[in-house]
């Protein structure tokens, strides 16, 4: 009953939280993009046709094709009358409908995400744990070594790094492309491996504070195995922060996997972002814009509840 | 409240087991495959099913076809049109249709459908805009052109990737593209927009059927990206490397690297009403201080193709070896400054009528040599006393520009080769009125009606002779200021046979293309 009930109550607040994050982020970036200085025509004429193809005349076409000669108020009031009816409009550039080019790229987006944090938490979990366990320790002051020139490594050169070594010299997998499962290894180790740099240590911590806790004496005390302790107590009171963290770092990771997806040709969400804000593709801009401020607002609400799961103190307490 | 988990943690050792032999098993599983397949990859994106858009894609891929096709030498010979007249009065053009030519949803080529497809075509940004084309009509099996006057270049421009022929399913209610149905050796399989499309063998092709039978393109913005694909042997065919991936390659085993000369220029377009360039020996001065030799030998790497005059060999008819080349002369380019009455002022920079010769320069990154150049025109034109502040911004910048009059100097590439006789795209940039990627505020008569010529007639001494004339009036004036000439760079994984590099970027030739047996 009362898990239900804190269920809904969060589901609520949330919802009530995308509808505001649509409205705000579609005005936001439709005024962003009108504060740009240069001619939007043009634009859309270059990312359409190139520079072979393009000129005054393309983009004198584009103009009366998109109806930029209208007034901004019209043109917003016309996008927010169709974001009511849940239509996103047409990619001024491409010409395709912005929810079709959102499923292919935010899908791949997610997916590359979703797989470079399961690669971190793949090799974050176990050495934070370790290092944890003994803080000060070889593993501890090993893995602050290494964490600390991962993250100095900039994504760009690490992808390329990974390319040499796993791709060209070991011919274990594939330089760059999507088409095969084998494919999304190496971005998802390059953007893993720069995830599990910082939660590794974020584990580290949790574990060290976990451990030196009361309880963890008293249940010692009590009679349950080192193992146990571990196992019962320690985890699951260590895991609080890191899922709070590791759902940050989702939501960061995205959003920031354009390097990534730029040097390993993966048709992801910030590829497409980019070149939508460099072709001024208002539609496609508001769409991304849109489906990222609901993924954060979806991602909260999983973090929410999951933290609830973990802490049976938050559900009493709601 | 709460109850204990009681299940058994996924131990690492299991996990790290799984992982390593996962990674194993799909490493391993495709070394066997047979070689009929081929992979290539190249930096430019295919956004959309629109051929005005992505034409250049479907074209280079075998997908789509045109009425003319060109051979790499751009000699016209038949497409899917299999000959072509010009009426007397060179008004009317007749092009016969080729016969049981099937598109990719097995509907048959008909005049009535081409004509579709042309008119389609023209009413979008693209080739057949440069032709004044009055009508685009079926007349039986052949597709009728009208022209509001002489045009005898229409068939080159018929050789272009936005005059593709599509079958009616391509094509929306709307108007908008949906597909990409052609009648070229090979069909669309899968196509994710804007990073690749697979293509595989078409075995109702008319012509020379494909030995390969499935390739996948795929789009590598990054010029490492692209070196790395062609030194792993991940992408067979891949092209515009940048020197220093070109350099390394070329020390692979497993690869043949090639530069062929392509008629594309890189040039500064200059406002000639400007009032620091109307006079024809401002514009020399500025030429006479640039070092293309150091800017070909440092930035693009080919010393041999600093540009000695605006049109490159790979044109033949419109490269002319009796031209003086373009070269660096600072003592000259200063005595022609101070001719026309600039004088050195305290920071070094030239001064008139209390006015500074300052200028700005637009170009933008999306070739990335071109910021580079950029600074080194920078310096260069500081050693005469001239002050240039670089924009990189957006491309579209320089048409704007021009429209609004507000550029001084532009910096960019310009592909005189888009179809094999390069008259439509030089009338329009040197025609009446200049045009956006050409001449700005220069207008000379002689050599719009020498164009206007070249454009009307088939004549080939009268065009050689109005060529000439309109070559030397660009060398002498320099409305733009040639800089280099480009090289296509490409890889191509040893055991290829039959590729060969298209100097006018035109098409891959897929068909002709396979695999040497081992």
């Amino acid at each position: 009953m009362i898990r239900s009930s804190v269920f809904w109550s969060a589901v609520a607040g949330r919802t009530s939280q995308a509808v505001l994050v649509a409205v705000v982020v579609g005005v936001v970036s439709f005024c962003m993009m009108q504060a740009l200085p240069g001619d939007a025509a043009y634009r859309i004429a270059a990312g359409r046709y190139g520079y072979d193809m393009m000129d005054a005349a393309s983009a004198a076409i584009v103009r009366i094709e998109l109806g930029l000669d209208q007034p901004t108020s019209v043109q917003l009031l016309n996008w927010l009358g169709s974001l009511a009816q849940l239509d996103l409009g047409k990619s001024a550039v491409t010409g395709n409908r912005v929810t079709e080019e959102l499923s292919v790229q935010l899908g791949h987006s997610l997916l590359l995400a979703g797989a470079g944090v399961v690669v971190s938490l793949l090799i974050a979990v176990p050495i934070g744990v370790a290092a944890g366990l003994r803080p000060g320790g070889i593993v501890d002051r090993i893995s602050l070594g290494a964490s600390i020139v991962l993250r100095a490594v900039p994504a760009f050169a690490l992808g390329v790094l990974l390319m040499l070594a796993l791709a060209v010299h070991m011919k274990l997998l594939p330089v760059a492309g999507f088409q095969s499962p084998k494919h999304l290894i190496l971005p998802a180790l390059t953007l893993g491996l720069g995830l599990a740099a910082v939660s590794s240590r974020v584990v580290r911590d949790a574990v060290c504070d976990a451990m030196s806790a009361e309880w963890r004496m008293f249940s010692r005390t009590k009679g349950l195995s080192r193992w146990q302790t571990l196992r019962r107590h320690v985890l699951r009171n260590a895991a609080l922060p890191v899922v709070a963290y590791v759902g940050v770092q989702l939501a960061y990771v995205i959003e920031g996997v354009v390097i990534v997806e730029s040097i390993f040709s993966w048709p992801g969400i910030g590829h497409a972002l980019v070149h939508a804000i460099f072709g001024r593709d208002v539609a496609m801009v508001q769409g991304t814009a849109l489906a990222l401020g609901l993924l954060y607002v979806l991602l909260n609400l999983l973090i929410d509840l999951s933290c609830q799961g973990i802490d049976p103190r938050r559900r009493a307490i709601a | 409240m709460y109850h204990t988990d009681n299940r058994n943690p996924l131990t690492l050792k299991t996990l790290a087991t799984t992982i390593f032999a996962t990674i194993l098993f799909i490493s391993h599983t495709s070394i066997a495959a047979e070689k009929t397949t081929l992979n290539i990859s190249s930096p430019w994106e295919i956004a959309s099913y629109e051929p005005s858009v992505a034409g250049f894609a479907f074209y280079r891929l075998g997908v789509m076809e045109t009425l003319v096709d060109a051979t790499v030498e751009g000699v016209l010979i038949p497409g899917l049109a299999t000959d072509w007249q010009m009426s007397e009065d060179g008004l009317n053009w007749r092009f016969s249709l080729r016969q049981g030519v099937s598109f990719h949803d097995g509907s048959q080529l008909t005049a009535k459908i081409a004509a579709e497809s042309l008119q389609h075509a023209l009413g979008k940004p693209g080739m057949l805009e440069k032709a004044p084309i009055s009508a685009i009509e079926a007349d039986q099996n052949s597709v009728v052109i009208t022209l509001d006057r002489p045009f005898a270049a229409l068939p080159s421009l018929l050789t272009h990737n936005t005059t593709v022929i599509v079958a009616p399913a391509s094509i929306n209610e709307d108007g908008s593209h949906i597909a990409a149905i052609g009648t070229g050796p090979f069909a669309v399989d899968t196509f994710t927009p804007p990073q690749s499309v697979d293509v595989k063998r078409f075995d109702n092709y008319w012509g020379d059927k494909a030995k390969l039978e499935k390739v996948s393109y795929l789009a590598a913005g990054r010029a490492e990206t692209r070196a790395l694909l062609a030194e792993s042997g991940d992408a067979d065919l891949v092209f515009s490397l940048d020197p220093s991936g070109y350099a390394r390659l070329a020390e692979i085993d497993s690869v043949d690297t090639t530069a062929v000369p392509i008629p594309r220029v890189v040039t500064l377009k200059l406002n000639a009403g400007h009032k620091f360039l109307e006079d024809p020996r401002a514009r020399r001065a500025l030429s006479l201080a640039i070092d293309r030799i150091g800017i070909a030998t440092a930035i693009t790497r080919f010393p041999e193709a600093s540009a000695s005059q605006l049109f490159p060999p790979a044109l033949d008819q419109w490269h002319n070896d009796k031209l003086e080349p373009l070269i660096q002369d600072i003592e000259t380019a200063k005595a022609l400054l101070a001719e026309l009455g600039w004088v050195v002022g305290d920071d070094g920079i030239l001064s008139r009528d209390g006015e500074r010769f300052s200028m700005l320069l637009r170009t933008f990154p999306d070739r990335p040599e071109l910021p580079l150049m950029a600074a080194a025109l920078q310096d260069q034109w500081r050693a005469i006393g001239v002050e240039l502040e670089v924009s990189v911004s957006s491309y579209s910048e320089i048409p704007a520009g021009h429209k609004d009059g507000s550029l001084h100097v532009a910096l960019y590439a310009r592909n005189y080769g888009l179809t094999p006789d390069p008259i439509g795209t030089v009338l329009q940039d040197f025609g009446p009125g200049g045009g956006d990627w050409g001449a700005m505020n220069w207008d000379n008569s002689d050599v719009a009606q020498s164009l206007k010529n070249i454009a009307a007639t088939n004549n080939q001494t009268a065009r050689n002779e109005n060529i000439a004339a309109v070559v030397e009036t660009l060398h002498e004036e320099l409305p733009l200021i040639p800089i280099v000439w480009y090289q296509q760079t490409v890889s191509v994984a040893k055991g290829l046979q039959g590729y060969v590099v298209d100097p006018l970027e035109r098409s891959y030739r897929l068909n002709k293309i396979s695999w040497t047996a081992e």
